[in-house]
């Protein structure tokens, strides 16, 4: 078995949608919780992970200039992480097919963890 | 740990209540942001966290830490809840404050006013329910349509001007008020109209919803002095022996079973007494309103073993005192088929042909429906299937045509089996 990342990814306008109406908002914690129960069931939940605030810093190049970042409404913005366990890639494309953030227009980036052992 | 099912929406009203207590109506916007903003964070902490033991607490915890943020970052720019006054401007009393508005009486004292002032009397009854089902009940536009048979633009635009009204006044309404009185008679009526539509209404999602929101909020009037009159009691009461019989009155498939074929043992026990304790509650003082007239009929039907064992002779009693004080050509239709049942279809023929404003009925199908049953009963087979083919052709729901085109076959059914 090897680790998986799981990204996250949404715009604000897709994030507020999701929890736009209380009912809405019932049904999205809902799914999302049965989907995470299922990874965990099935034994593929390796770290649930941790959200991440939606605005920060970013610090760039030589200057170690500091800026306000991620930016834009429109963007994508990364709001959280997981770790599974998985087979192989295709294993983890699988099961991130459930990812209820796909339905409301997000994305979940997967990538493989390095293997540090050779 | 597991959801409770209303959990977002019960905690929306109440959120919207601590909130706008104090922001102020004005900033209802405002108050909705900061609850939408608790909502998002629960999903992205819970979902890789799991749900808190207590996720109302969490949501209050968070909403109450970013109301402090906004009253702090916008204290210059905005005007908040005037009852508040200067408190809010100090850091002293910033917080004891915010800690007063997210108290669980205060939230209900809250809602109360807020309810009153969503029944605004310059506002339609539509709206007055919209608004009432958006703000107090957290049910989304999407929702209302569907319970109202109406497209979601149409209720966000209503819902819209209807907030745009609210806010002209930064205050809620206060139930000290000189106009208390008059105002919560609009109030009852708005939750009864709320309860009728989920009674009546066929988006099994929704309707027991509904009913179930009007009861709890009427059940909101009875614990302040100022609204627990005899009259609210009466209406709580006549709310919960009716909806009882919702489990009854449509079965799994949404089909429509009428109060004499319903299956009695399938009536909510529990509401049946809650009902008839508040209608005993509801006898005092000197004022009978159709309330009380309403809530007693239908606890003679709630404690009636049967059809046979009902007390139509006191049914109809009841039915000719709400024709003297508040007649209408629906009660009239249902005093009517009481008649047929206590002397016979056909004093239910005369009685339904006596009534007045018939043609008001033109589009209610429960008239030629009730003209056909008696026909029916009288063996008058042809003229019961005409009755009940025009009741279905003019049928406002799904649930309703499949009913009455069922009474057509049956008794088309009848006629072939019985000889000429």
């Amino acid at each position: 078995m090897s680790h998986f990342l799981y990204l996250y990814r949404m715009t604000e306008k897709a994030r507020q949608d999701a929890m736009g109406e209380p009912q809405r908002a019932q049904d999205n914690m809902q799914r999302w919780i049965a989907w995470m129960h299922d990874l965990q069931a099935k034994g593929h939940l390796k770290d649930g992970g941790q959200p991440l605030e939606r605005t920060g810093k970013v610090v760039r190049g030589q200057q170690k200039s500091v800026t306000d970042g991620p930016y834009t409404e429109a963007k994508d913005v990364v709001g959280g992480y997981t770790i599974v366990d998985a087979r192989d890639i295709d294993q983890a494309v699988e099961l991130s097919r459930g990812c209820p953030i796909l339905d409301g227009g997000g994305s979940v980036e997967v990538r493989p963890v390095m293997k540090m052992d050779f | 740990m597991e959801l409770s099912e209303p959990l977002f929406r019960r905690e929306h009203a109440r959120l919207i209540a601590a909130l706008t207590r104090i922001f102020g109506v004005h900033n209802l916007p405002l108050a909705e942001d900061v609850v939408q903003d608790a909502f998002c964070r629960a999903l992205e902490i819970w979902k890789v966290r799991g749900v808190p033991d207590n996720p109302a607490a969490w949501l209050m915890a968070v909403a109450k830490h970013r109301a402090l943020d906004v009253v702090r970052r916008e204290q210059t720019a905005r005007t908040f809840a005037p009852e508040y006054g200067r408190m809010l401007e100090s850091e002293w009393t910033l917080v004891p404050a915010l800690d007063e508005a997210f108290r669980l009486s205060a939230i209900q004292d809250e809602q109360l006013r807020m309810m009153f002032t969503c029944c605004h009397p310059q506002l339609p009854e539509e709206a007055q329910i919209a608004l009432v089902l958006n703000i107090l009940c957290g049910f989304g536009a999407s929702e209302i349509a569907s319970a109202f048979l109406a497209s979601r633009a149409a209720i966000e635009k209503r819902i819209a001007r209807g907030k745009k009204m609210l806010a002209a006044s930064p205050r809620l309404f206060d139930l000290a008020d000189s106009d208390c009185r008059a105002r919560l008679s609009t109030v009852e009526r708005a939750l009864y109209l709320l309860f009728n539509e989920g009674y009546h209404g066929t988006d099994t999602t929704v309707r027991g919803d509904l009913c179930h929101e009007a009861i709890r909020l009427g059940s909101l009037l009875l614990e302040a002095p100022r609204t627990a009159l005899p009259e609210t009691f009466a209406l709580v009461a006549l709310m919960c022996l009716q909806a009882a019989r919702l489990p009854a009155r449509l079965d799994a498939a949404g089909d429509l079973t009428p109060l004499l074929e319903q299956e009695r043992s399938r009536w909510d026990p529990q509401l049946i007494e809650h009902g008839l304790s508040l209608l005993d509650r509801s006898a005092t003082g000197d004022v009978l309103t159709p309330y009380h007239l309403e809530a007693a009929i239908a606890a003679a039907h709630a404690t009636a073993r049967s059809v046979d064992d009902t007390d139509w002779r006191q049914i109809v009693e009841l039915y000719d005192h709400l024709m003297e004080a508040a007649p209408s050509p629906v009660i009239a239709l249902s005093r009517a088929i009481a008649v047929g049942q206590r002397d016979g279809p056909r004093a239910g023929l005369d009685a339904l042909a006596s009534i007045d404003e018939t043609d008001r009925l033109g589009r209610y199908p429960f008239y030629p429906a009730a003209i056909g049953e008696m026909q029916r009963r009288l063996g008058d087979v042809d003229a019961a299937t005409r009755n009940f083919s025009a009741a279905a052709a003019i049928a406002r729901n799904a649930a309703e045509r499949r009913f009455l085109e069922r009474r057509v076959s049956e008794c088309s059914a009848a006629t072939k089996t019985t000889p000429p």
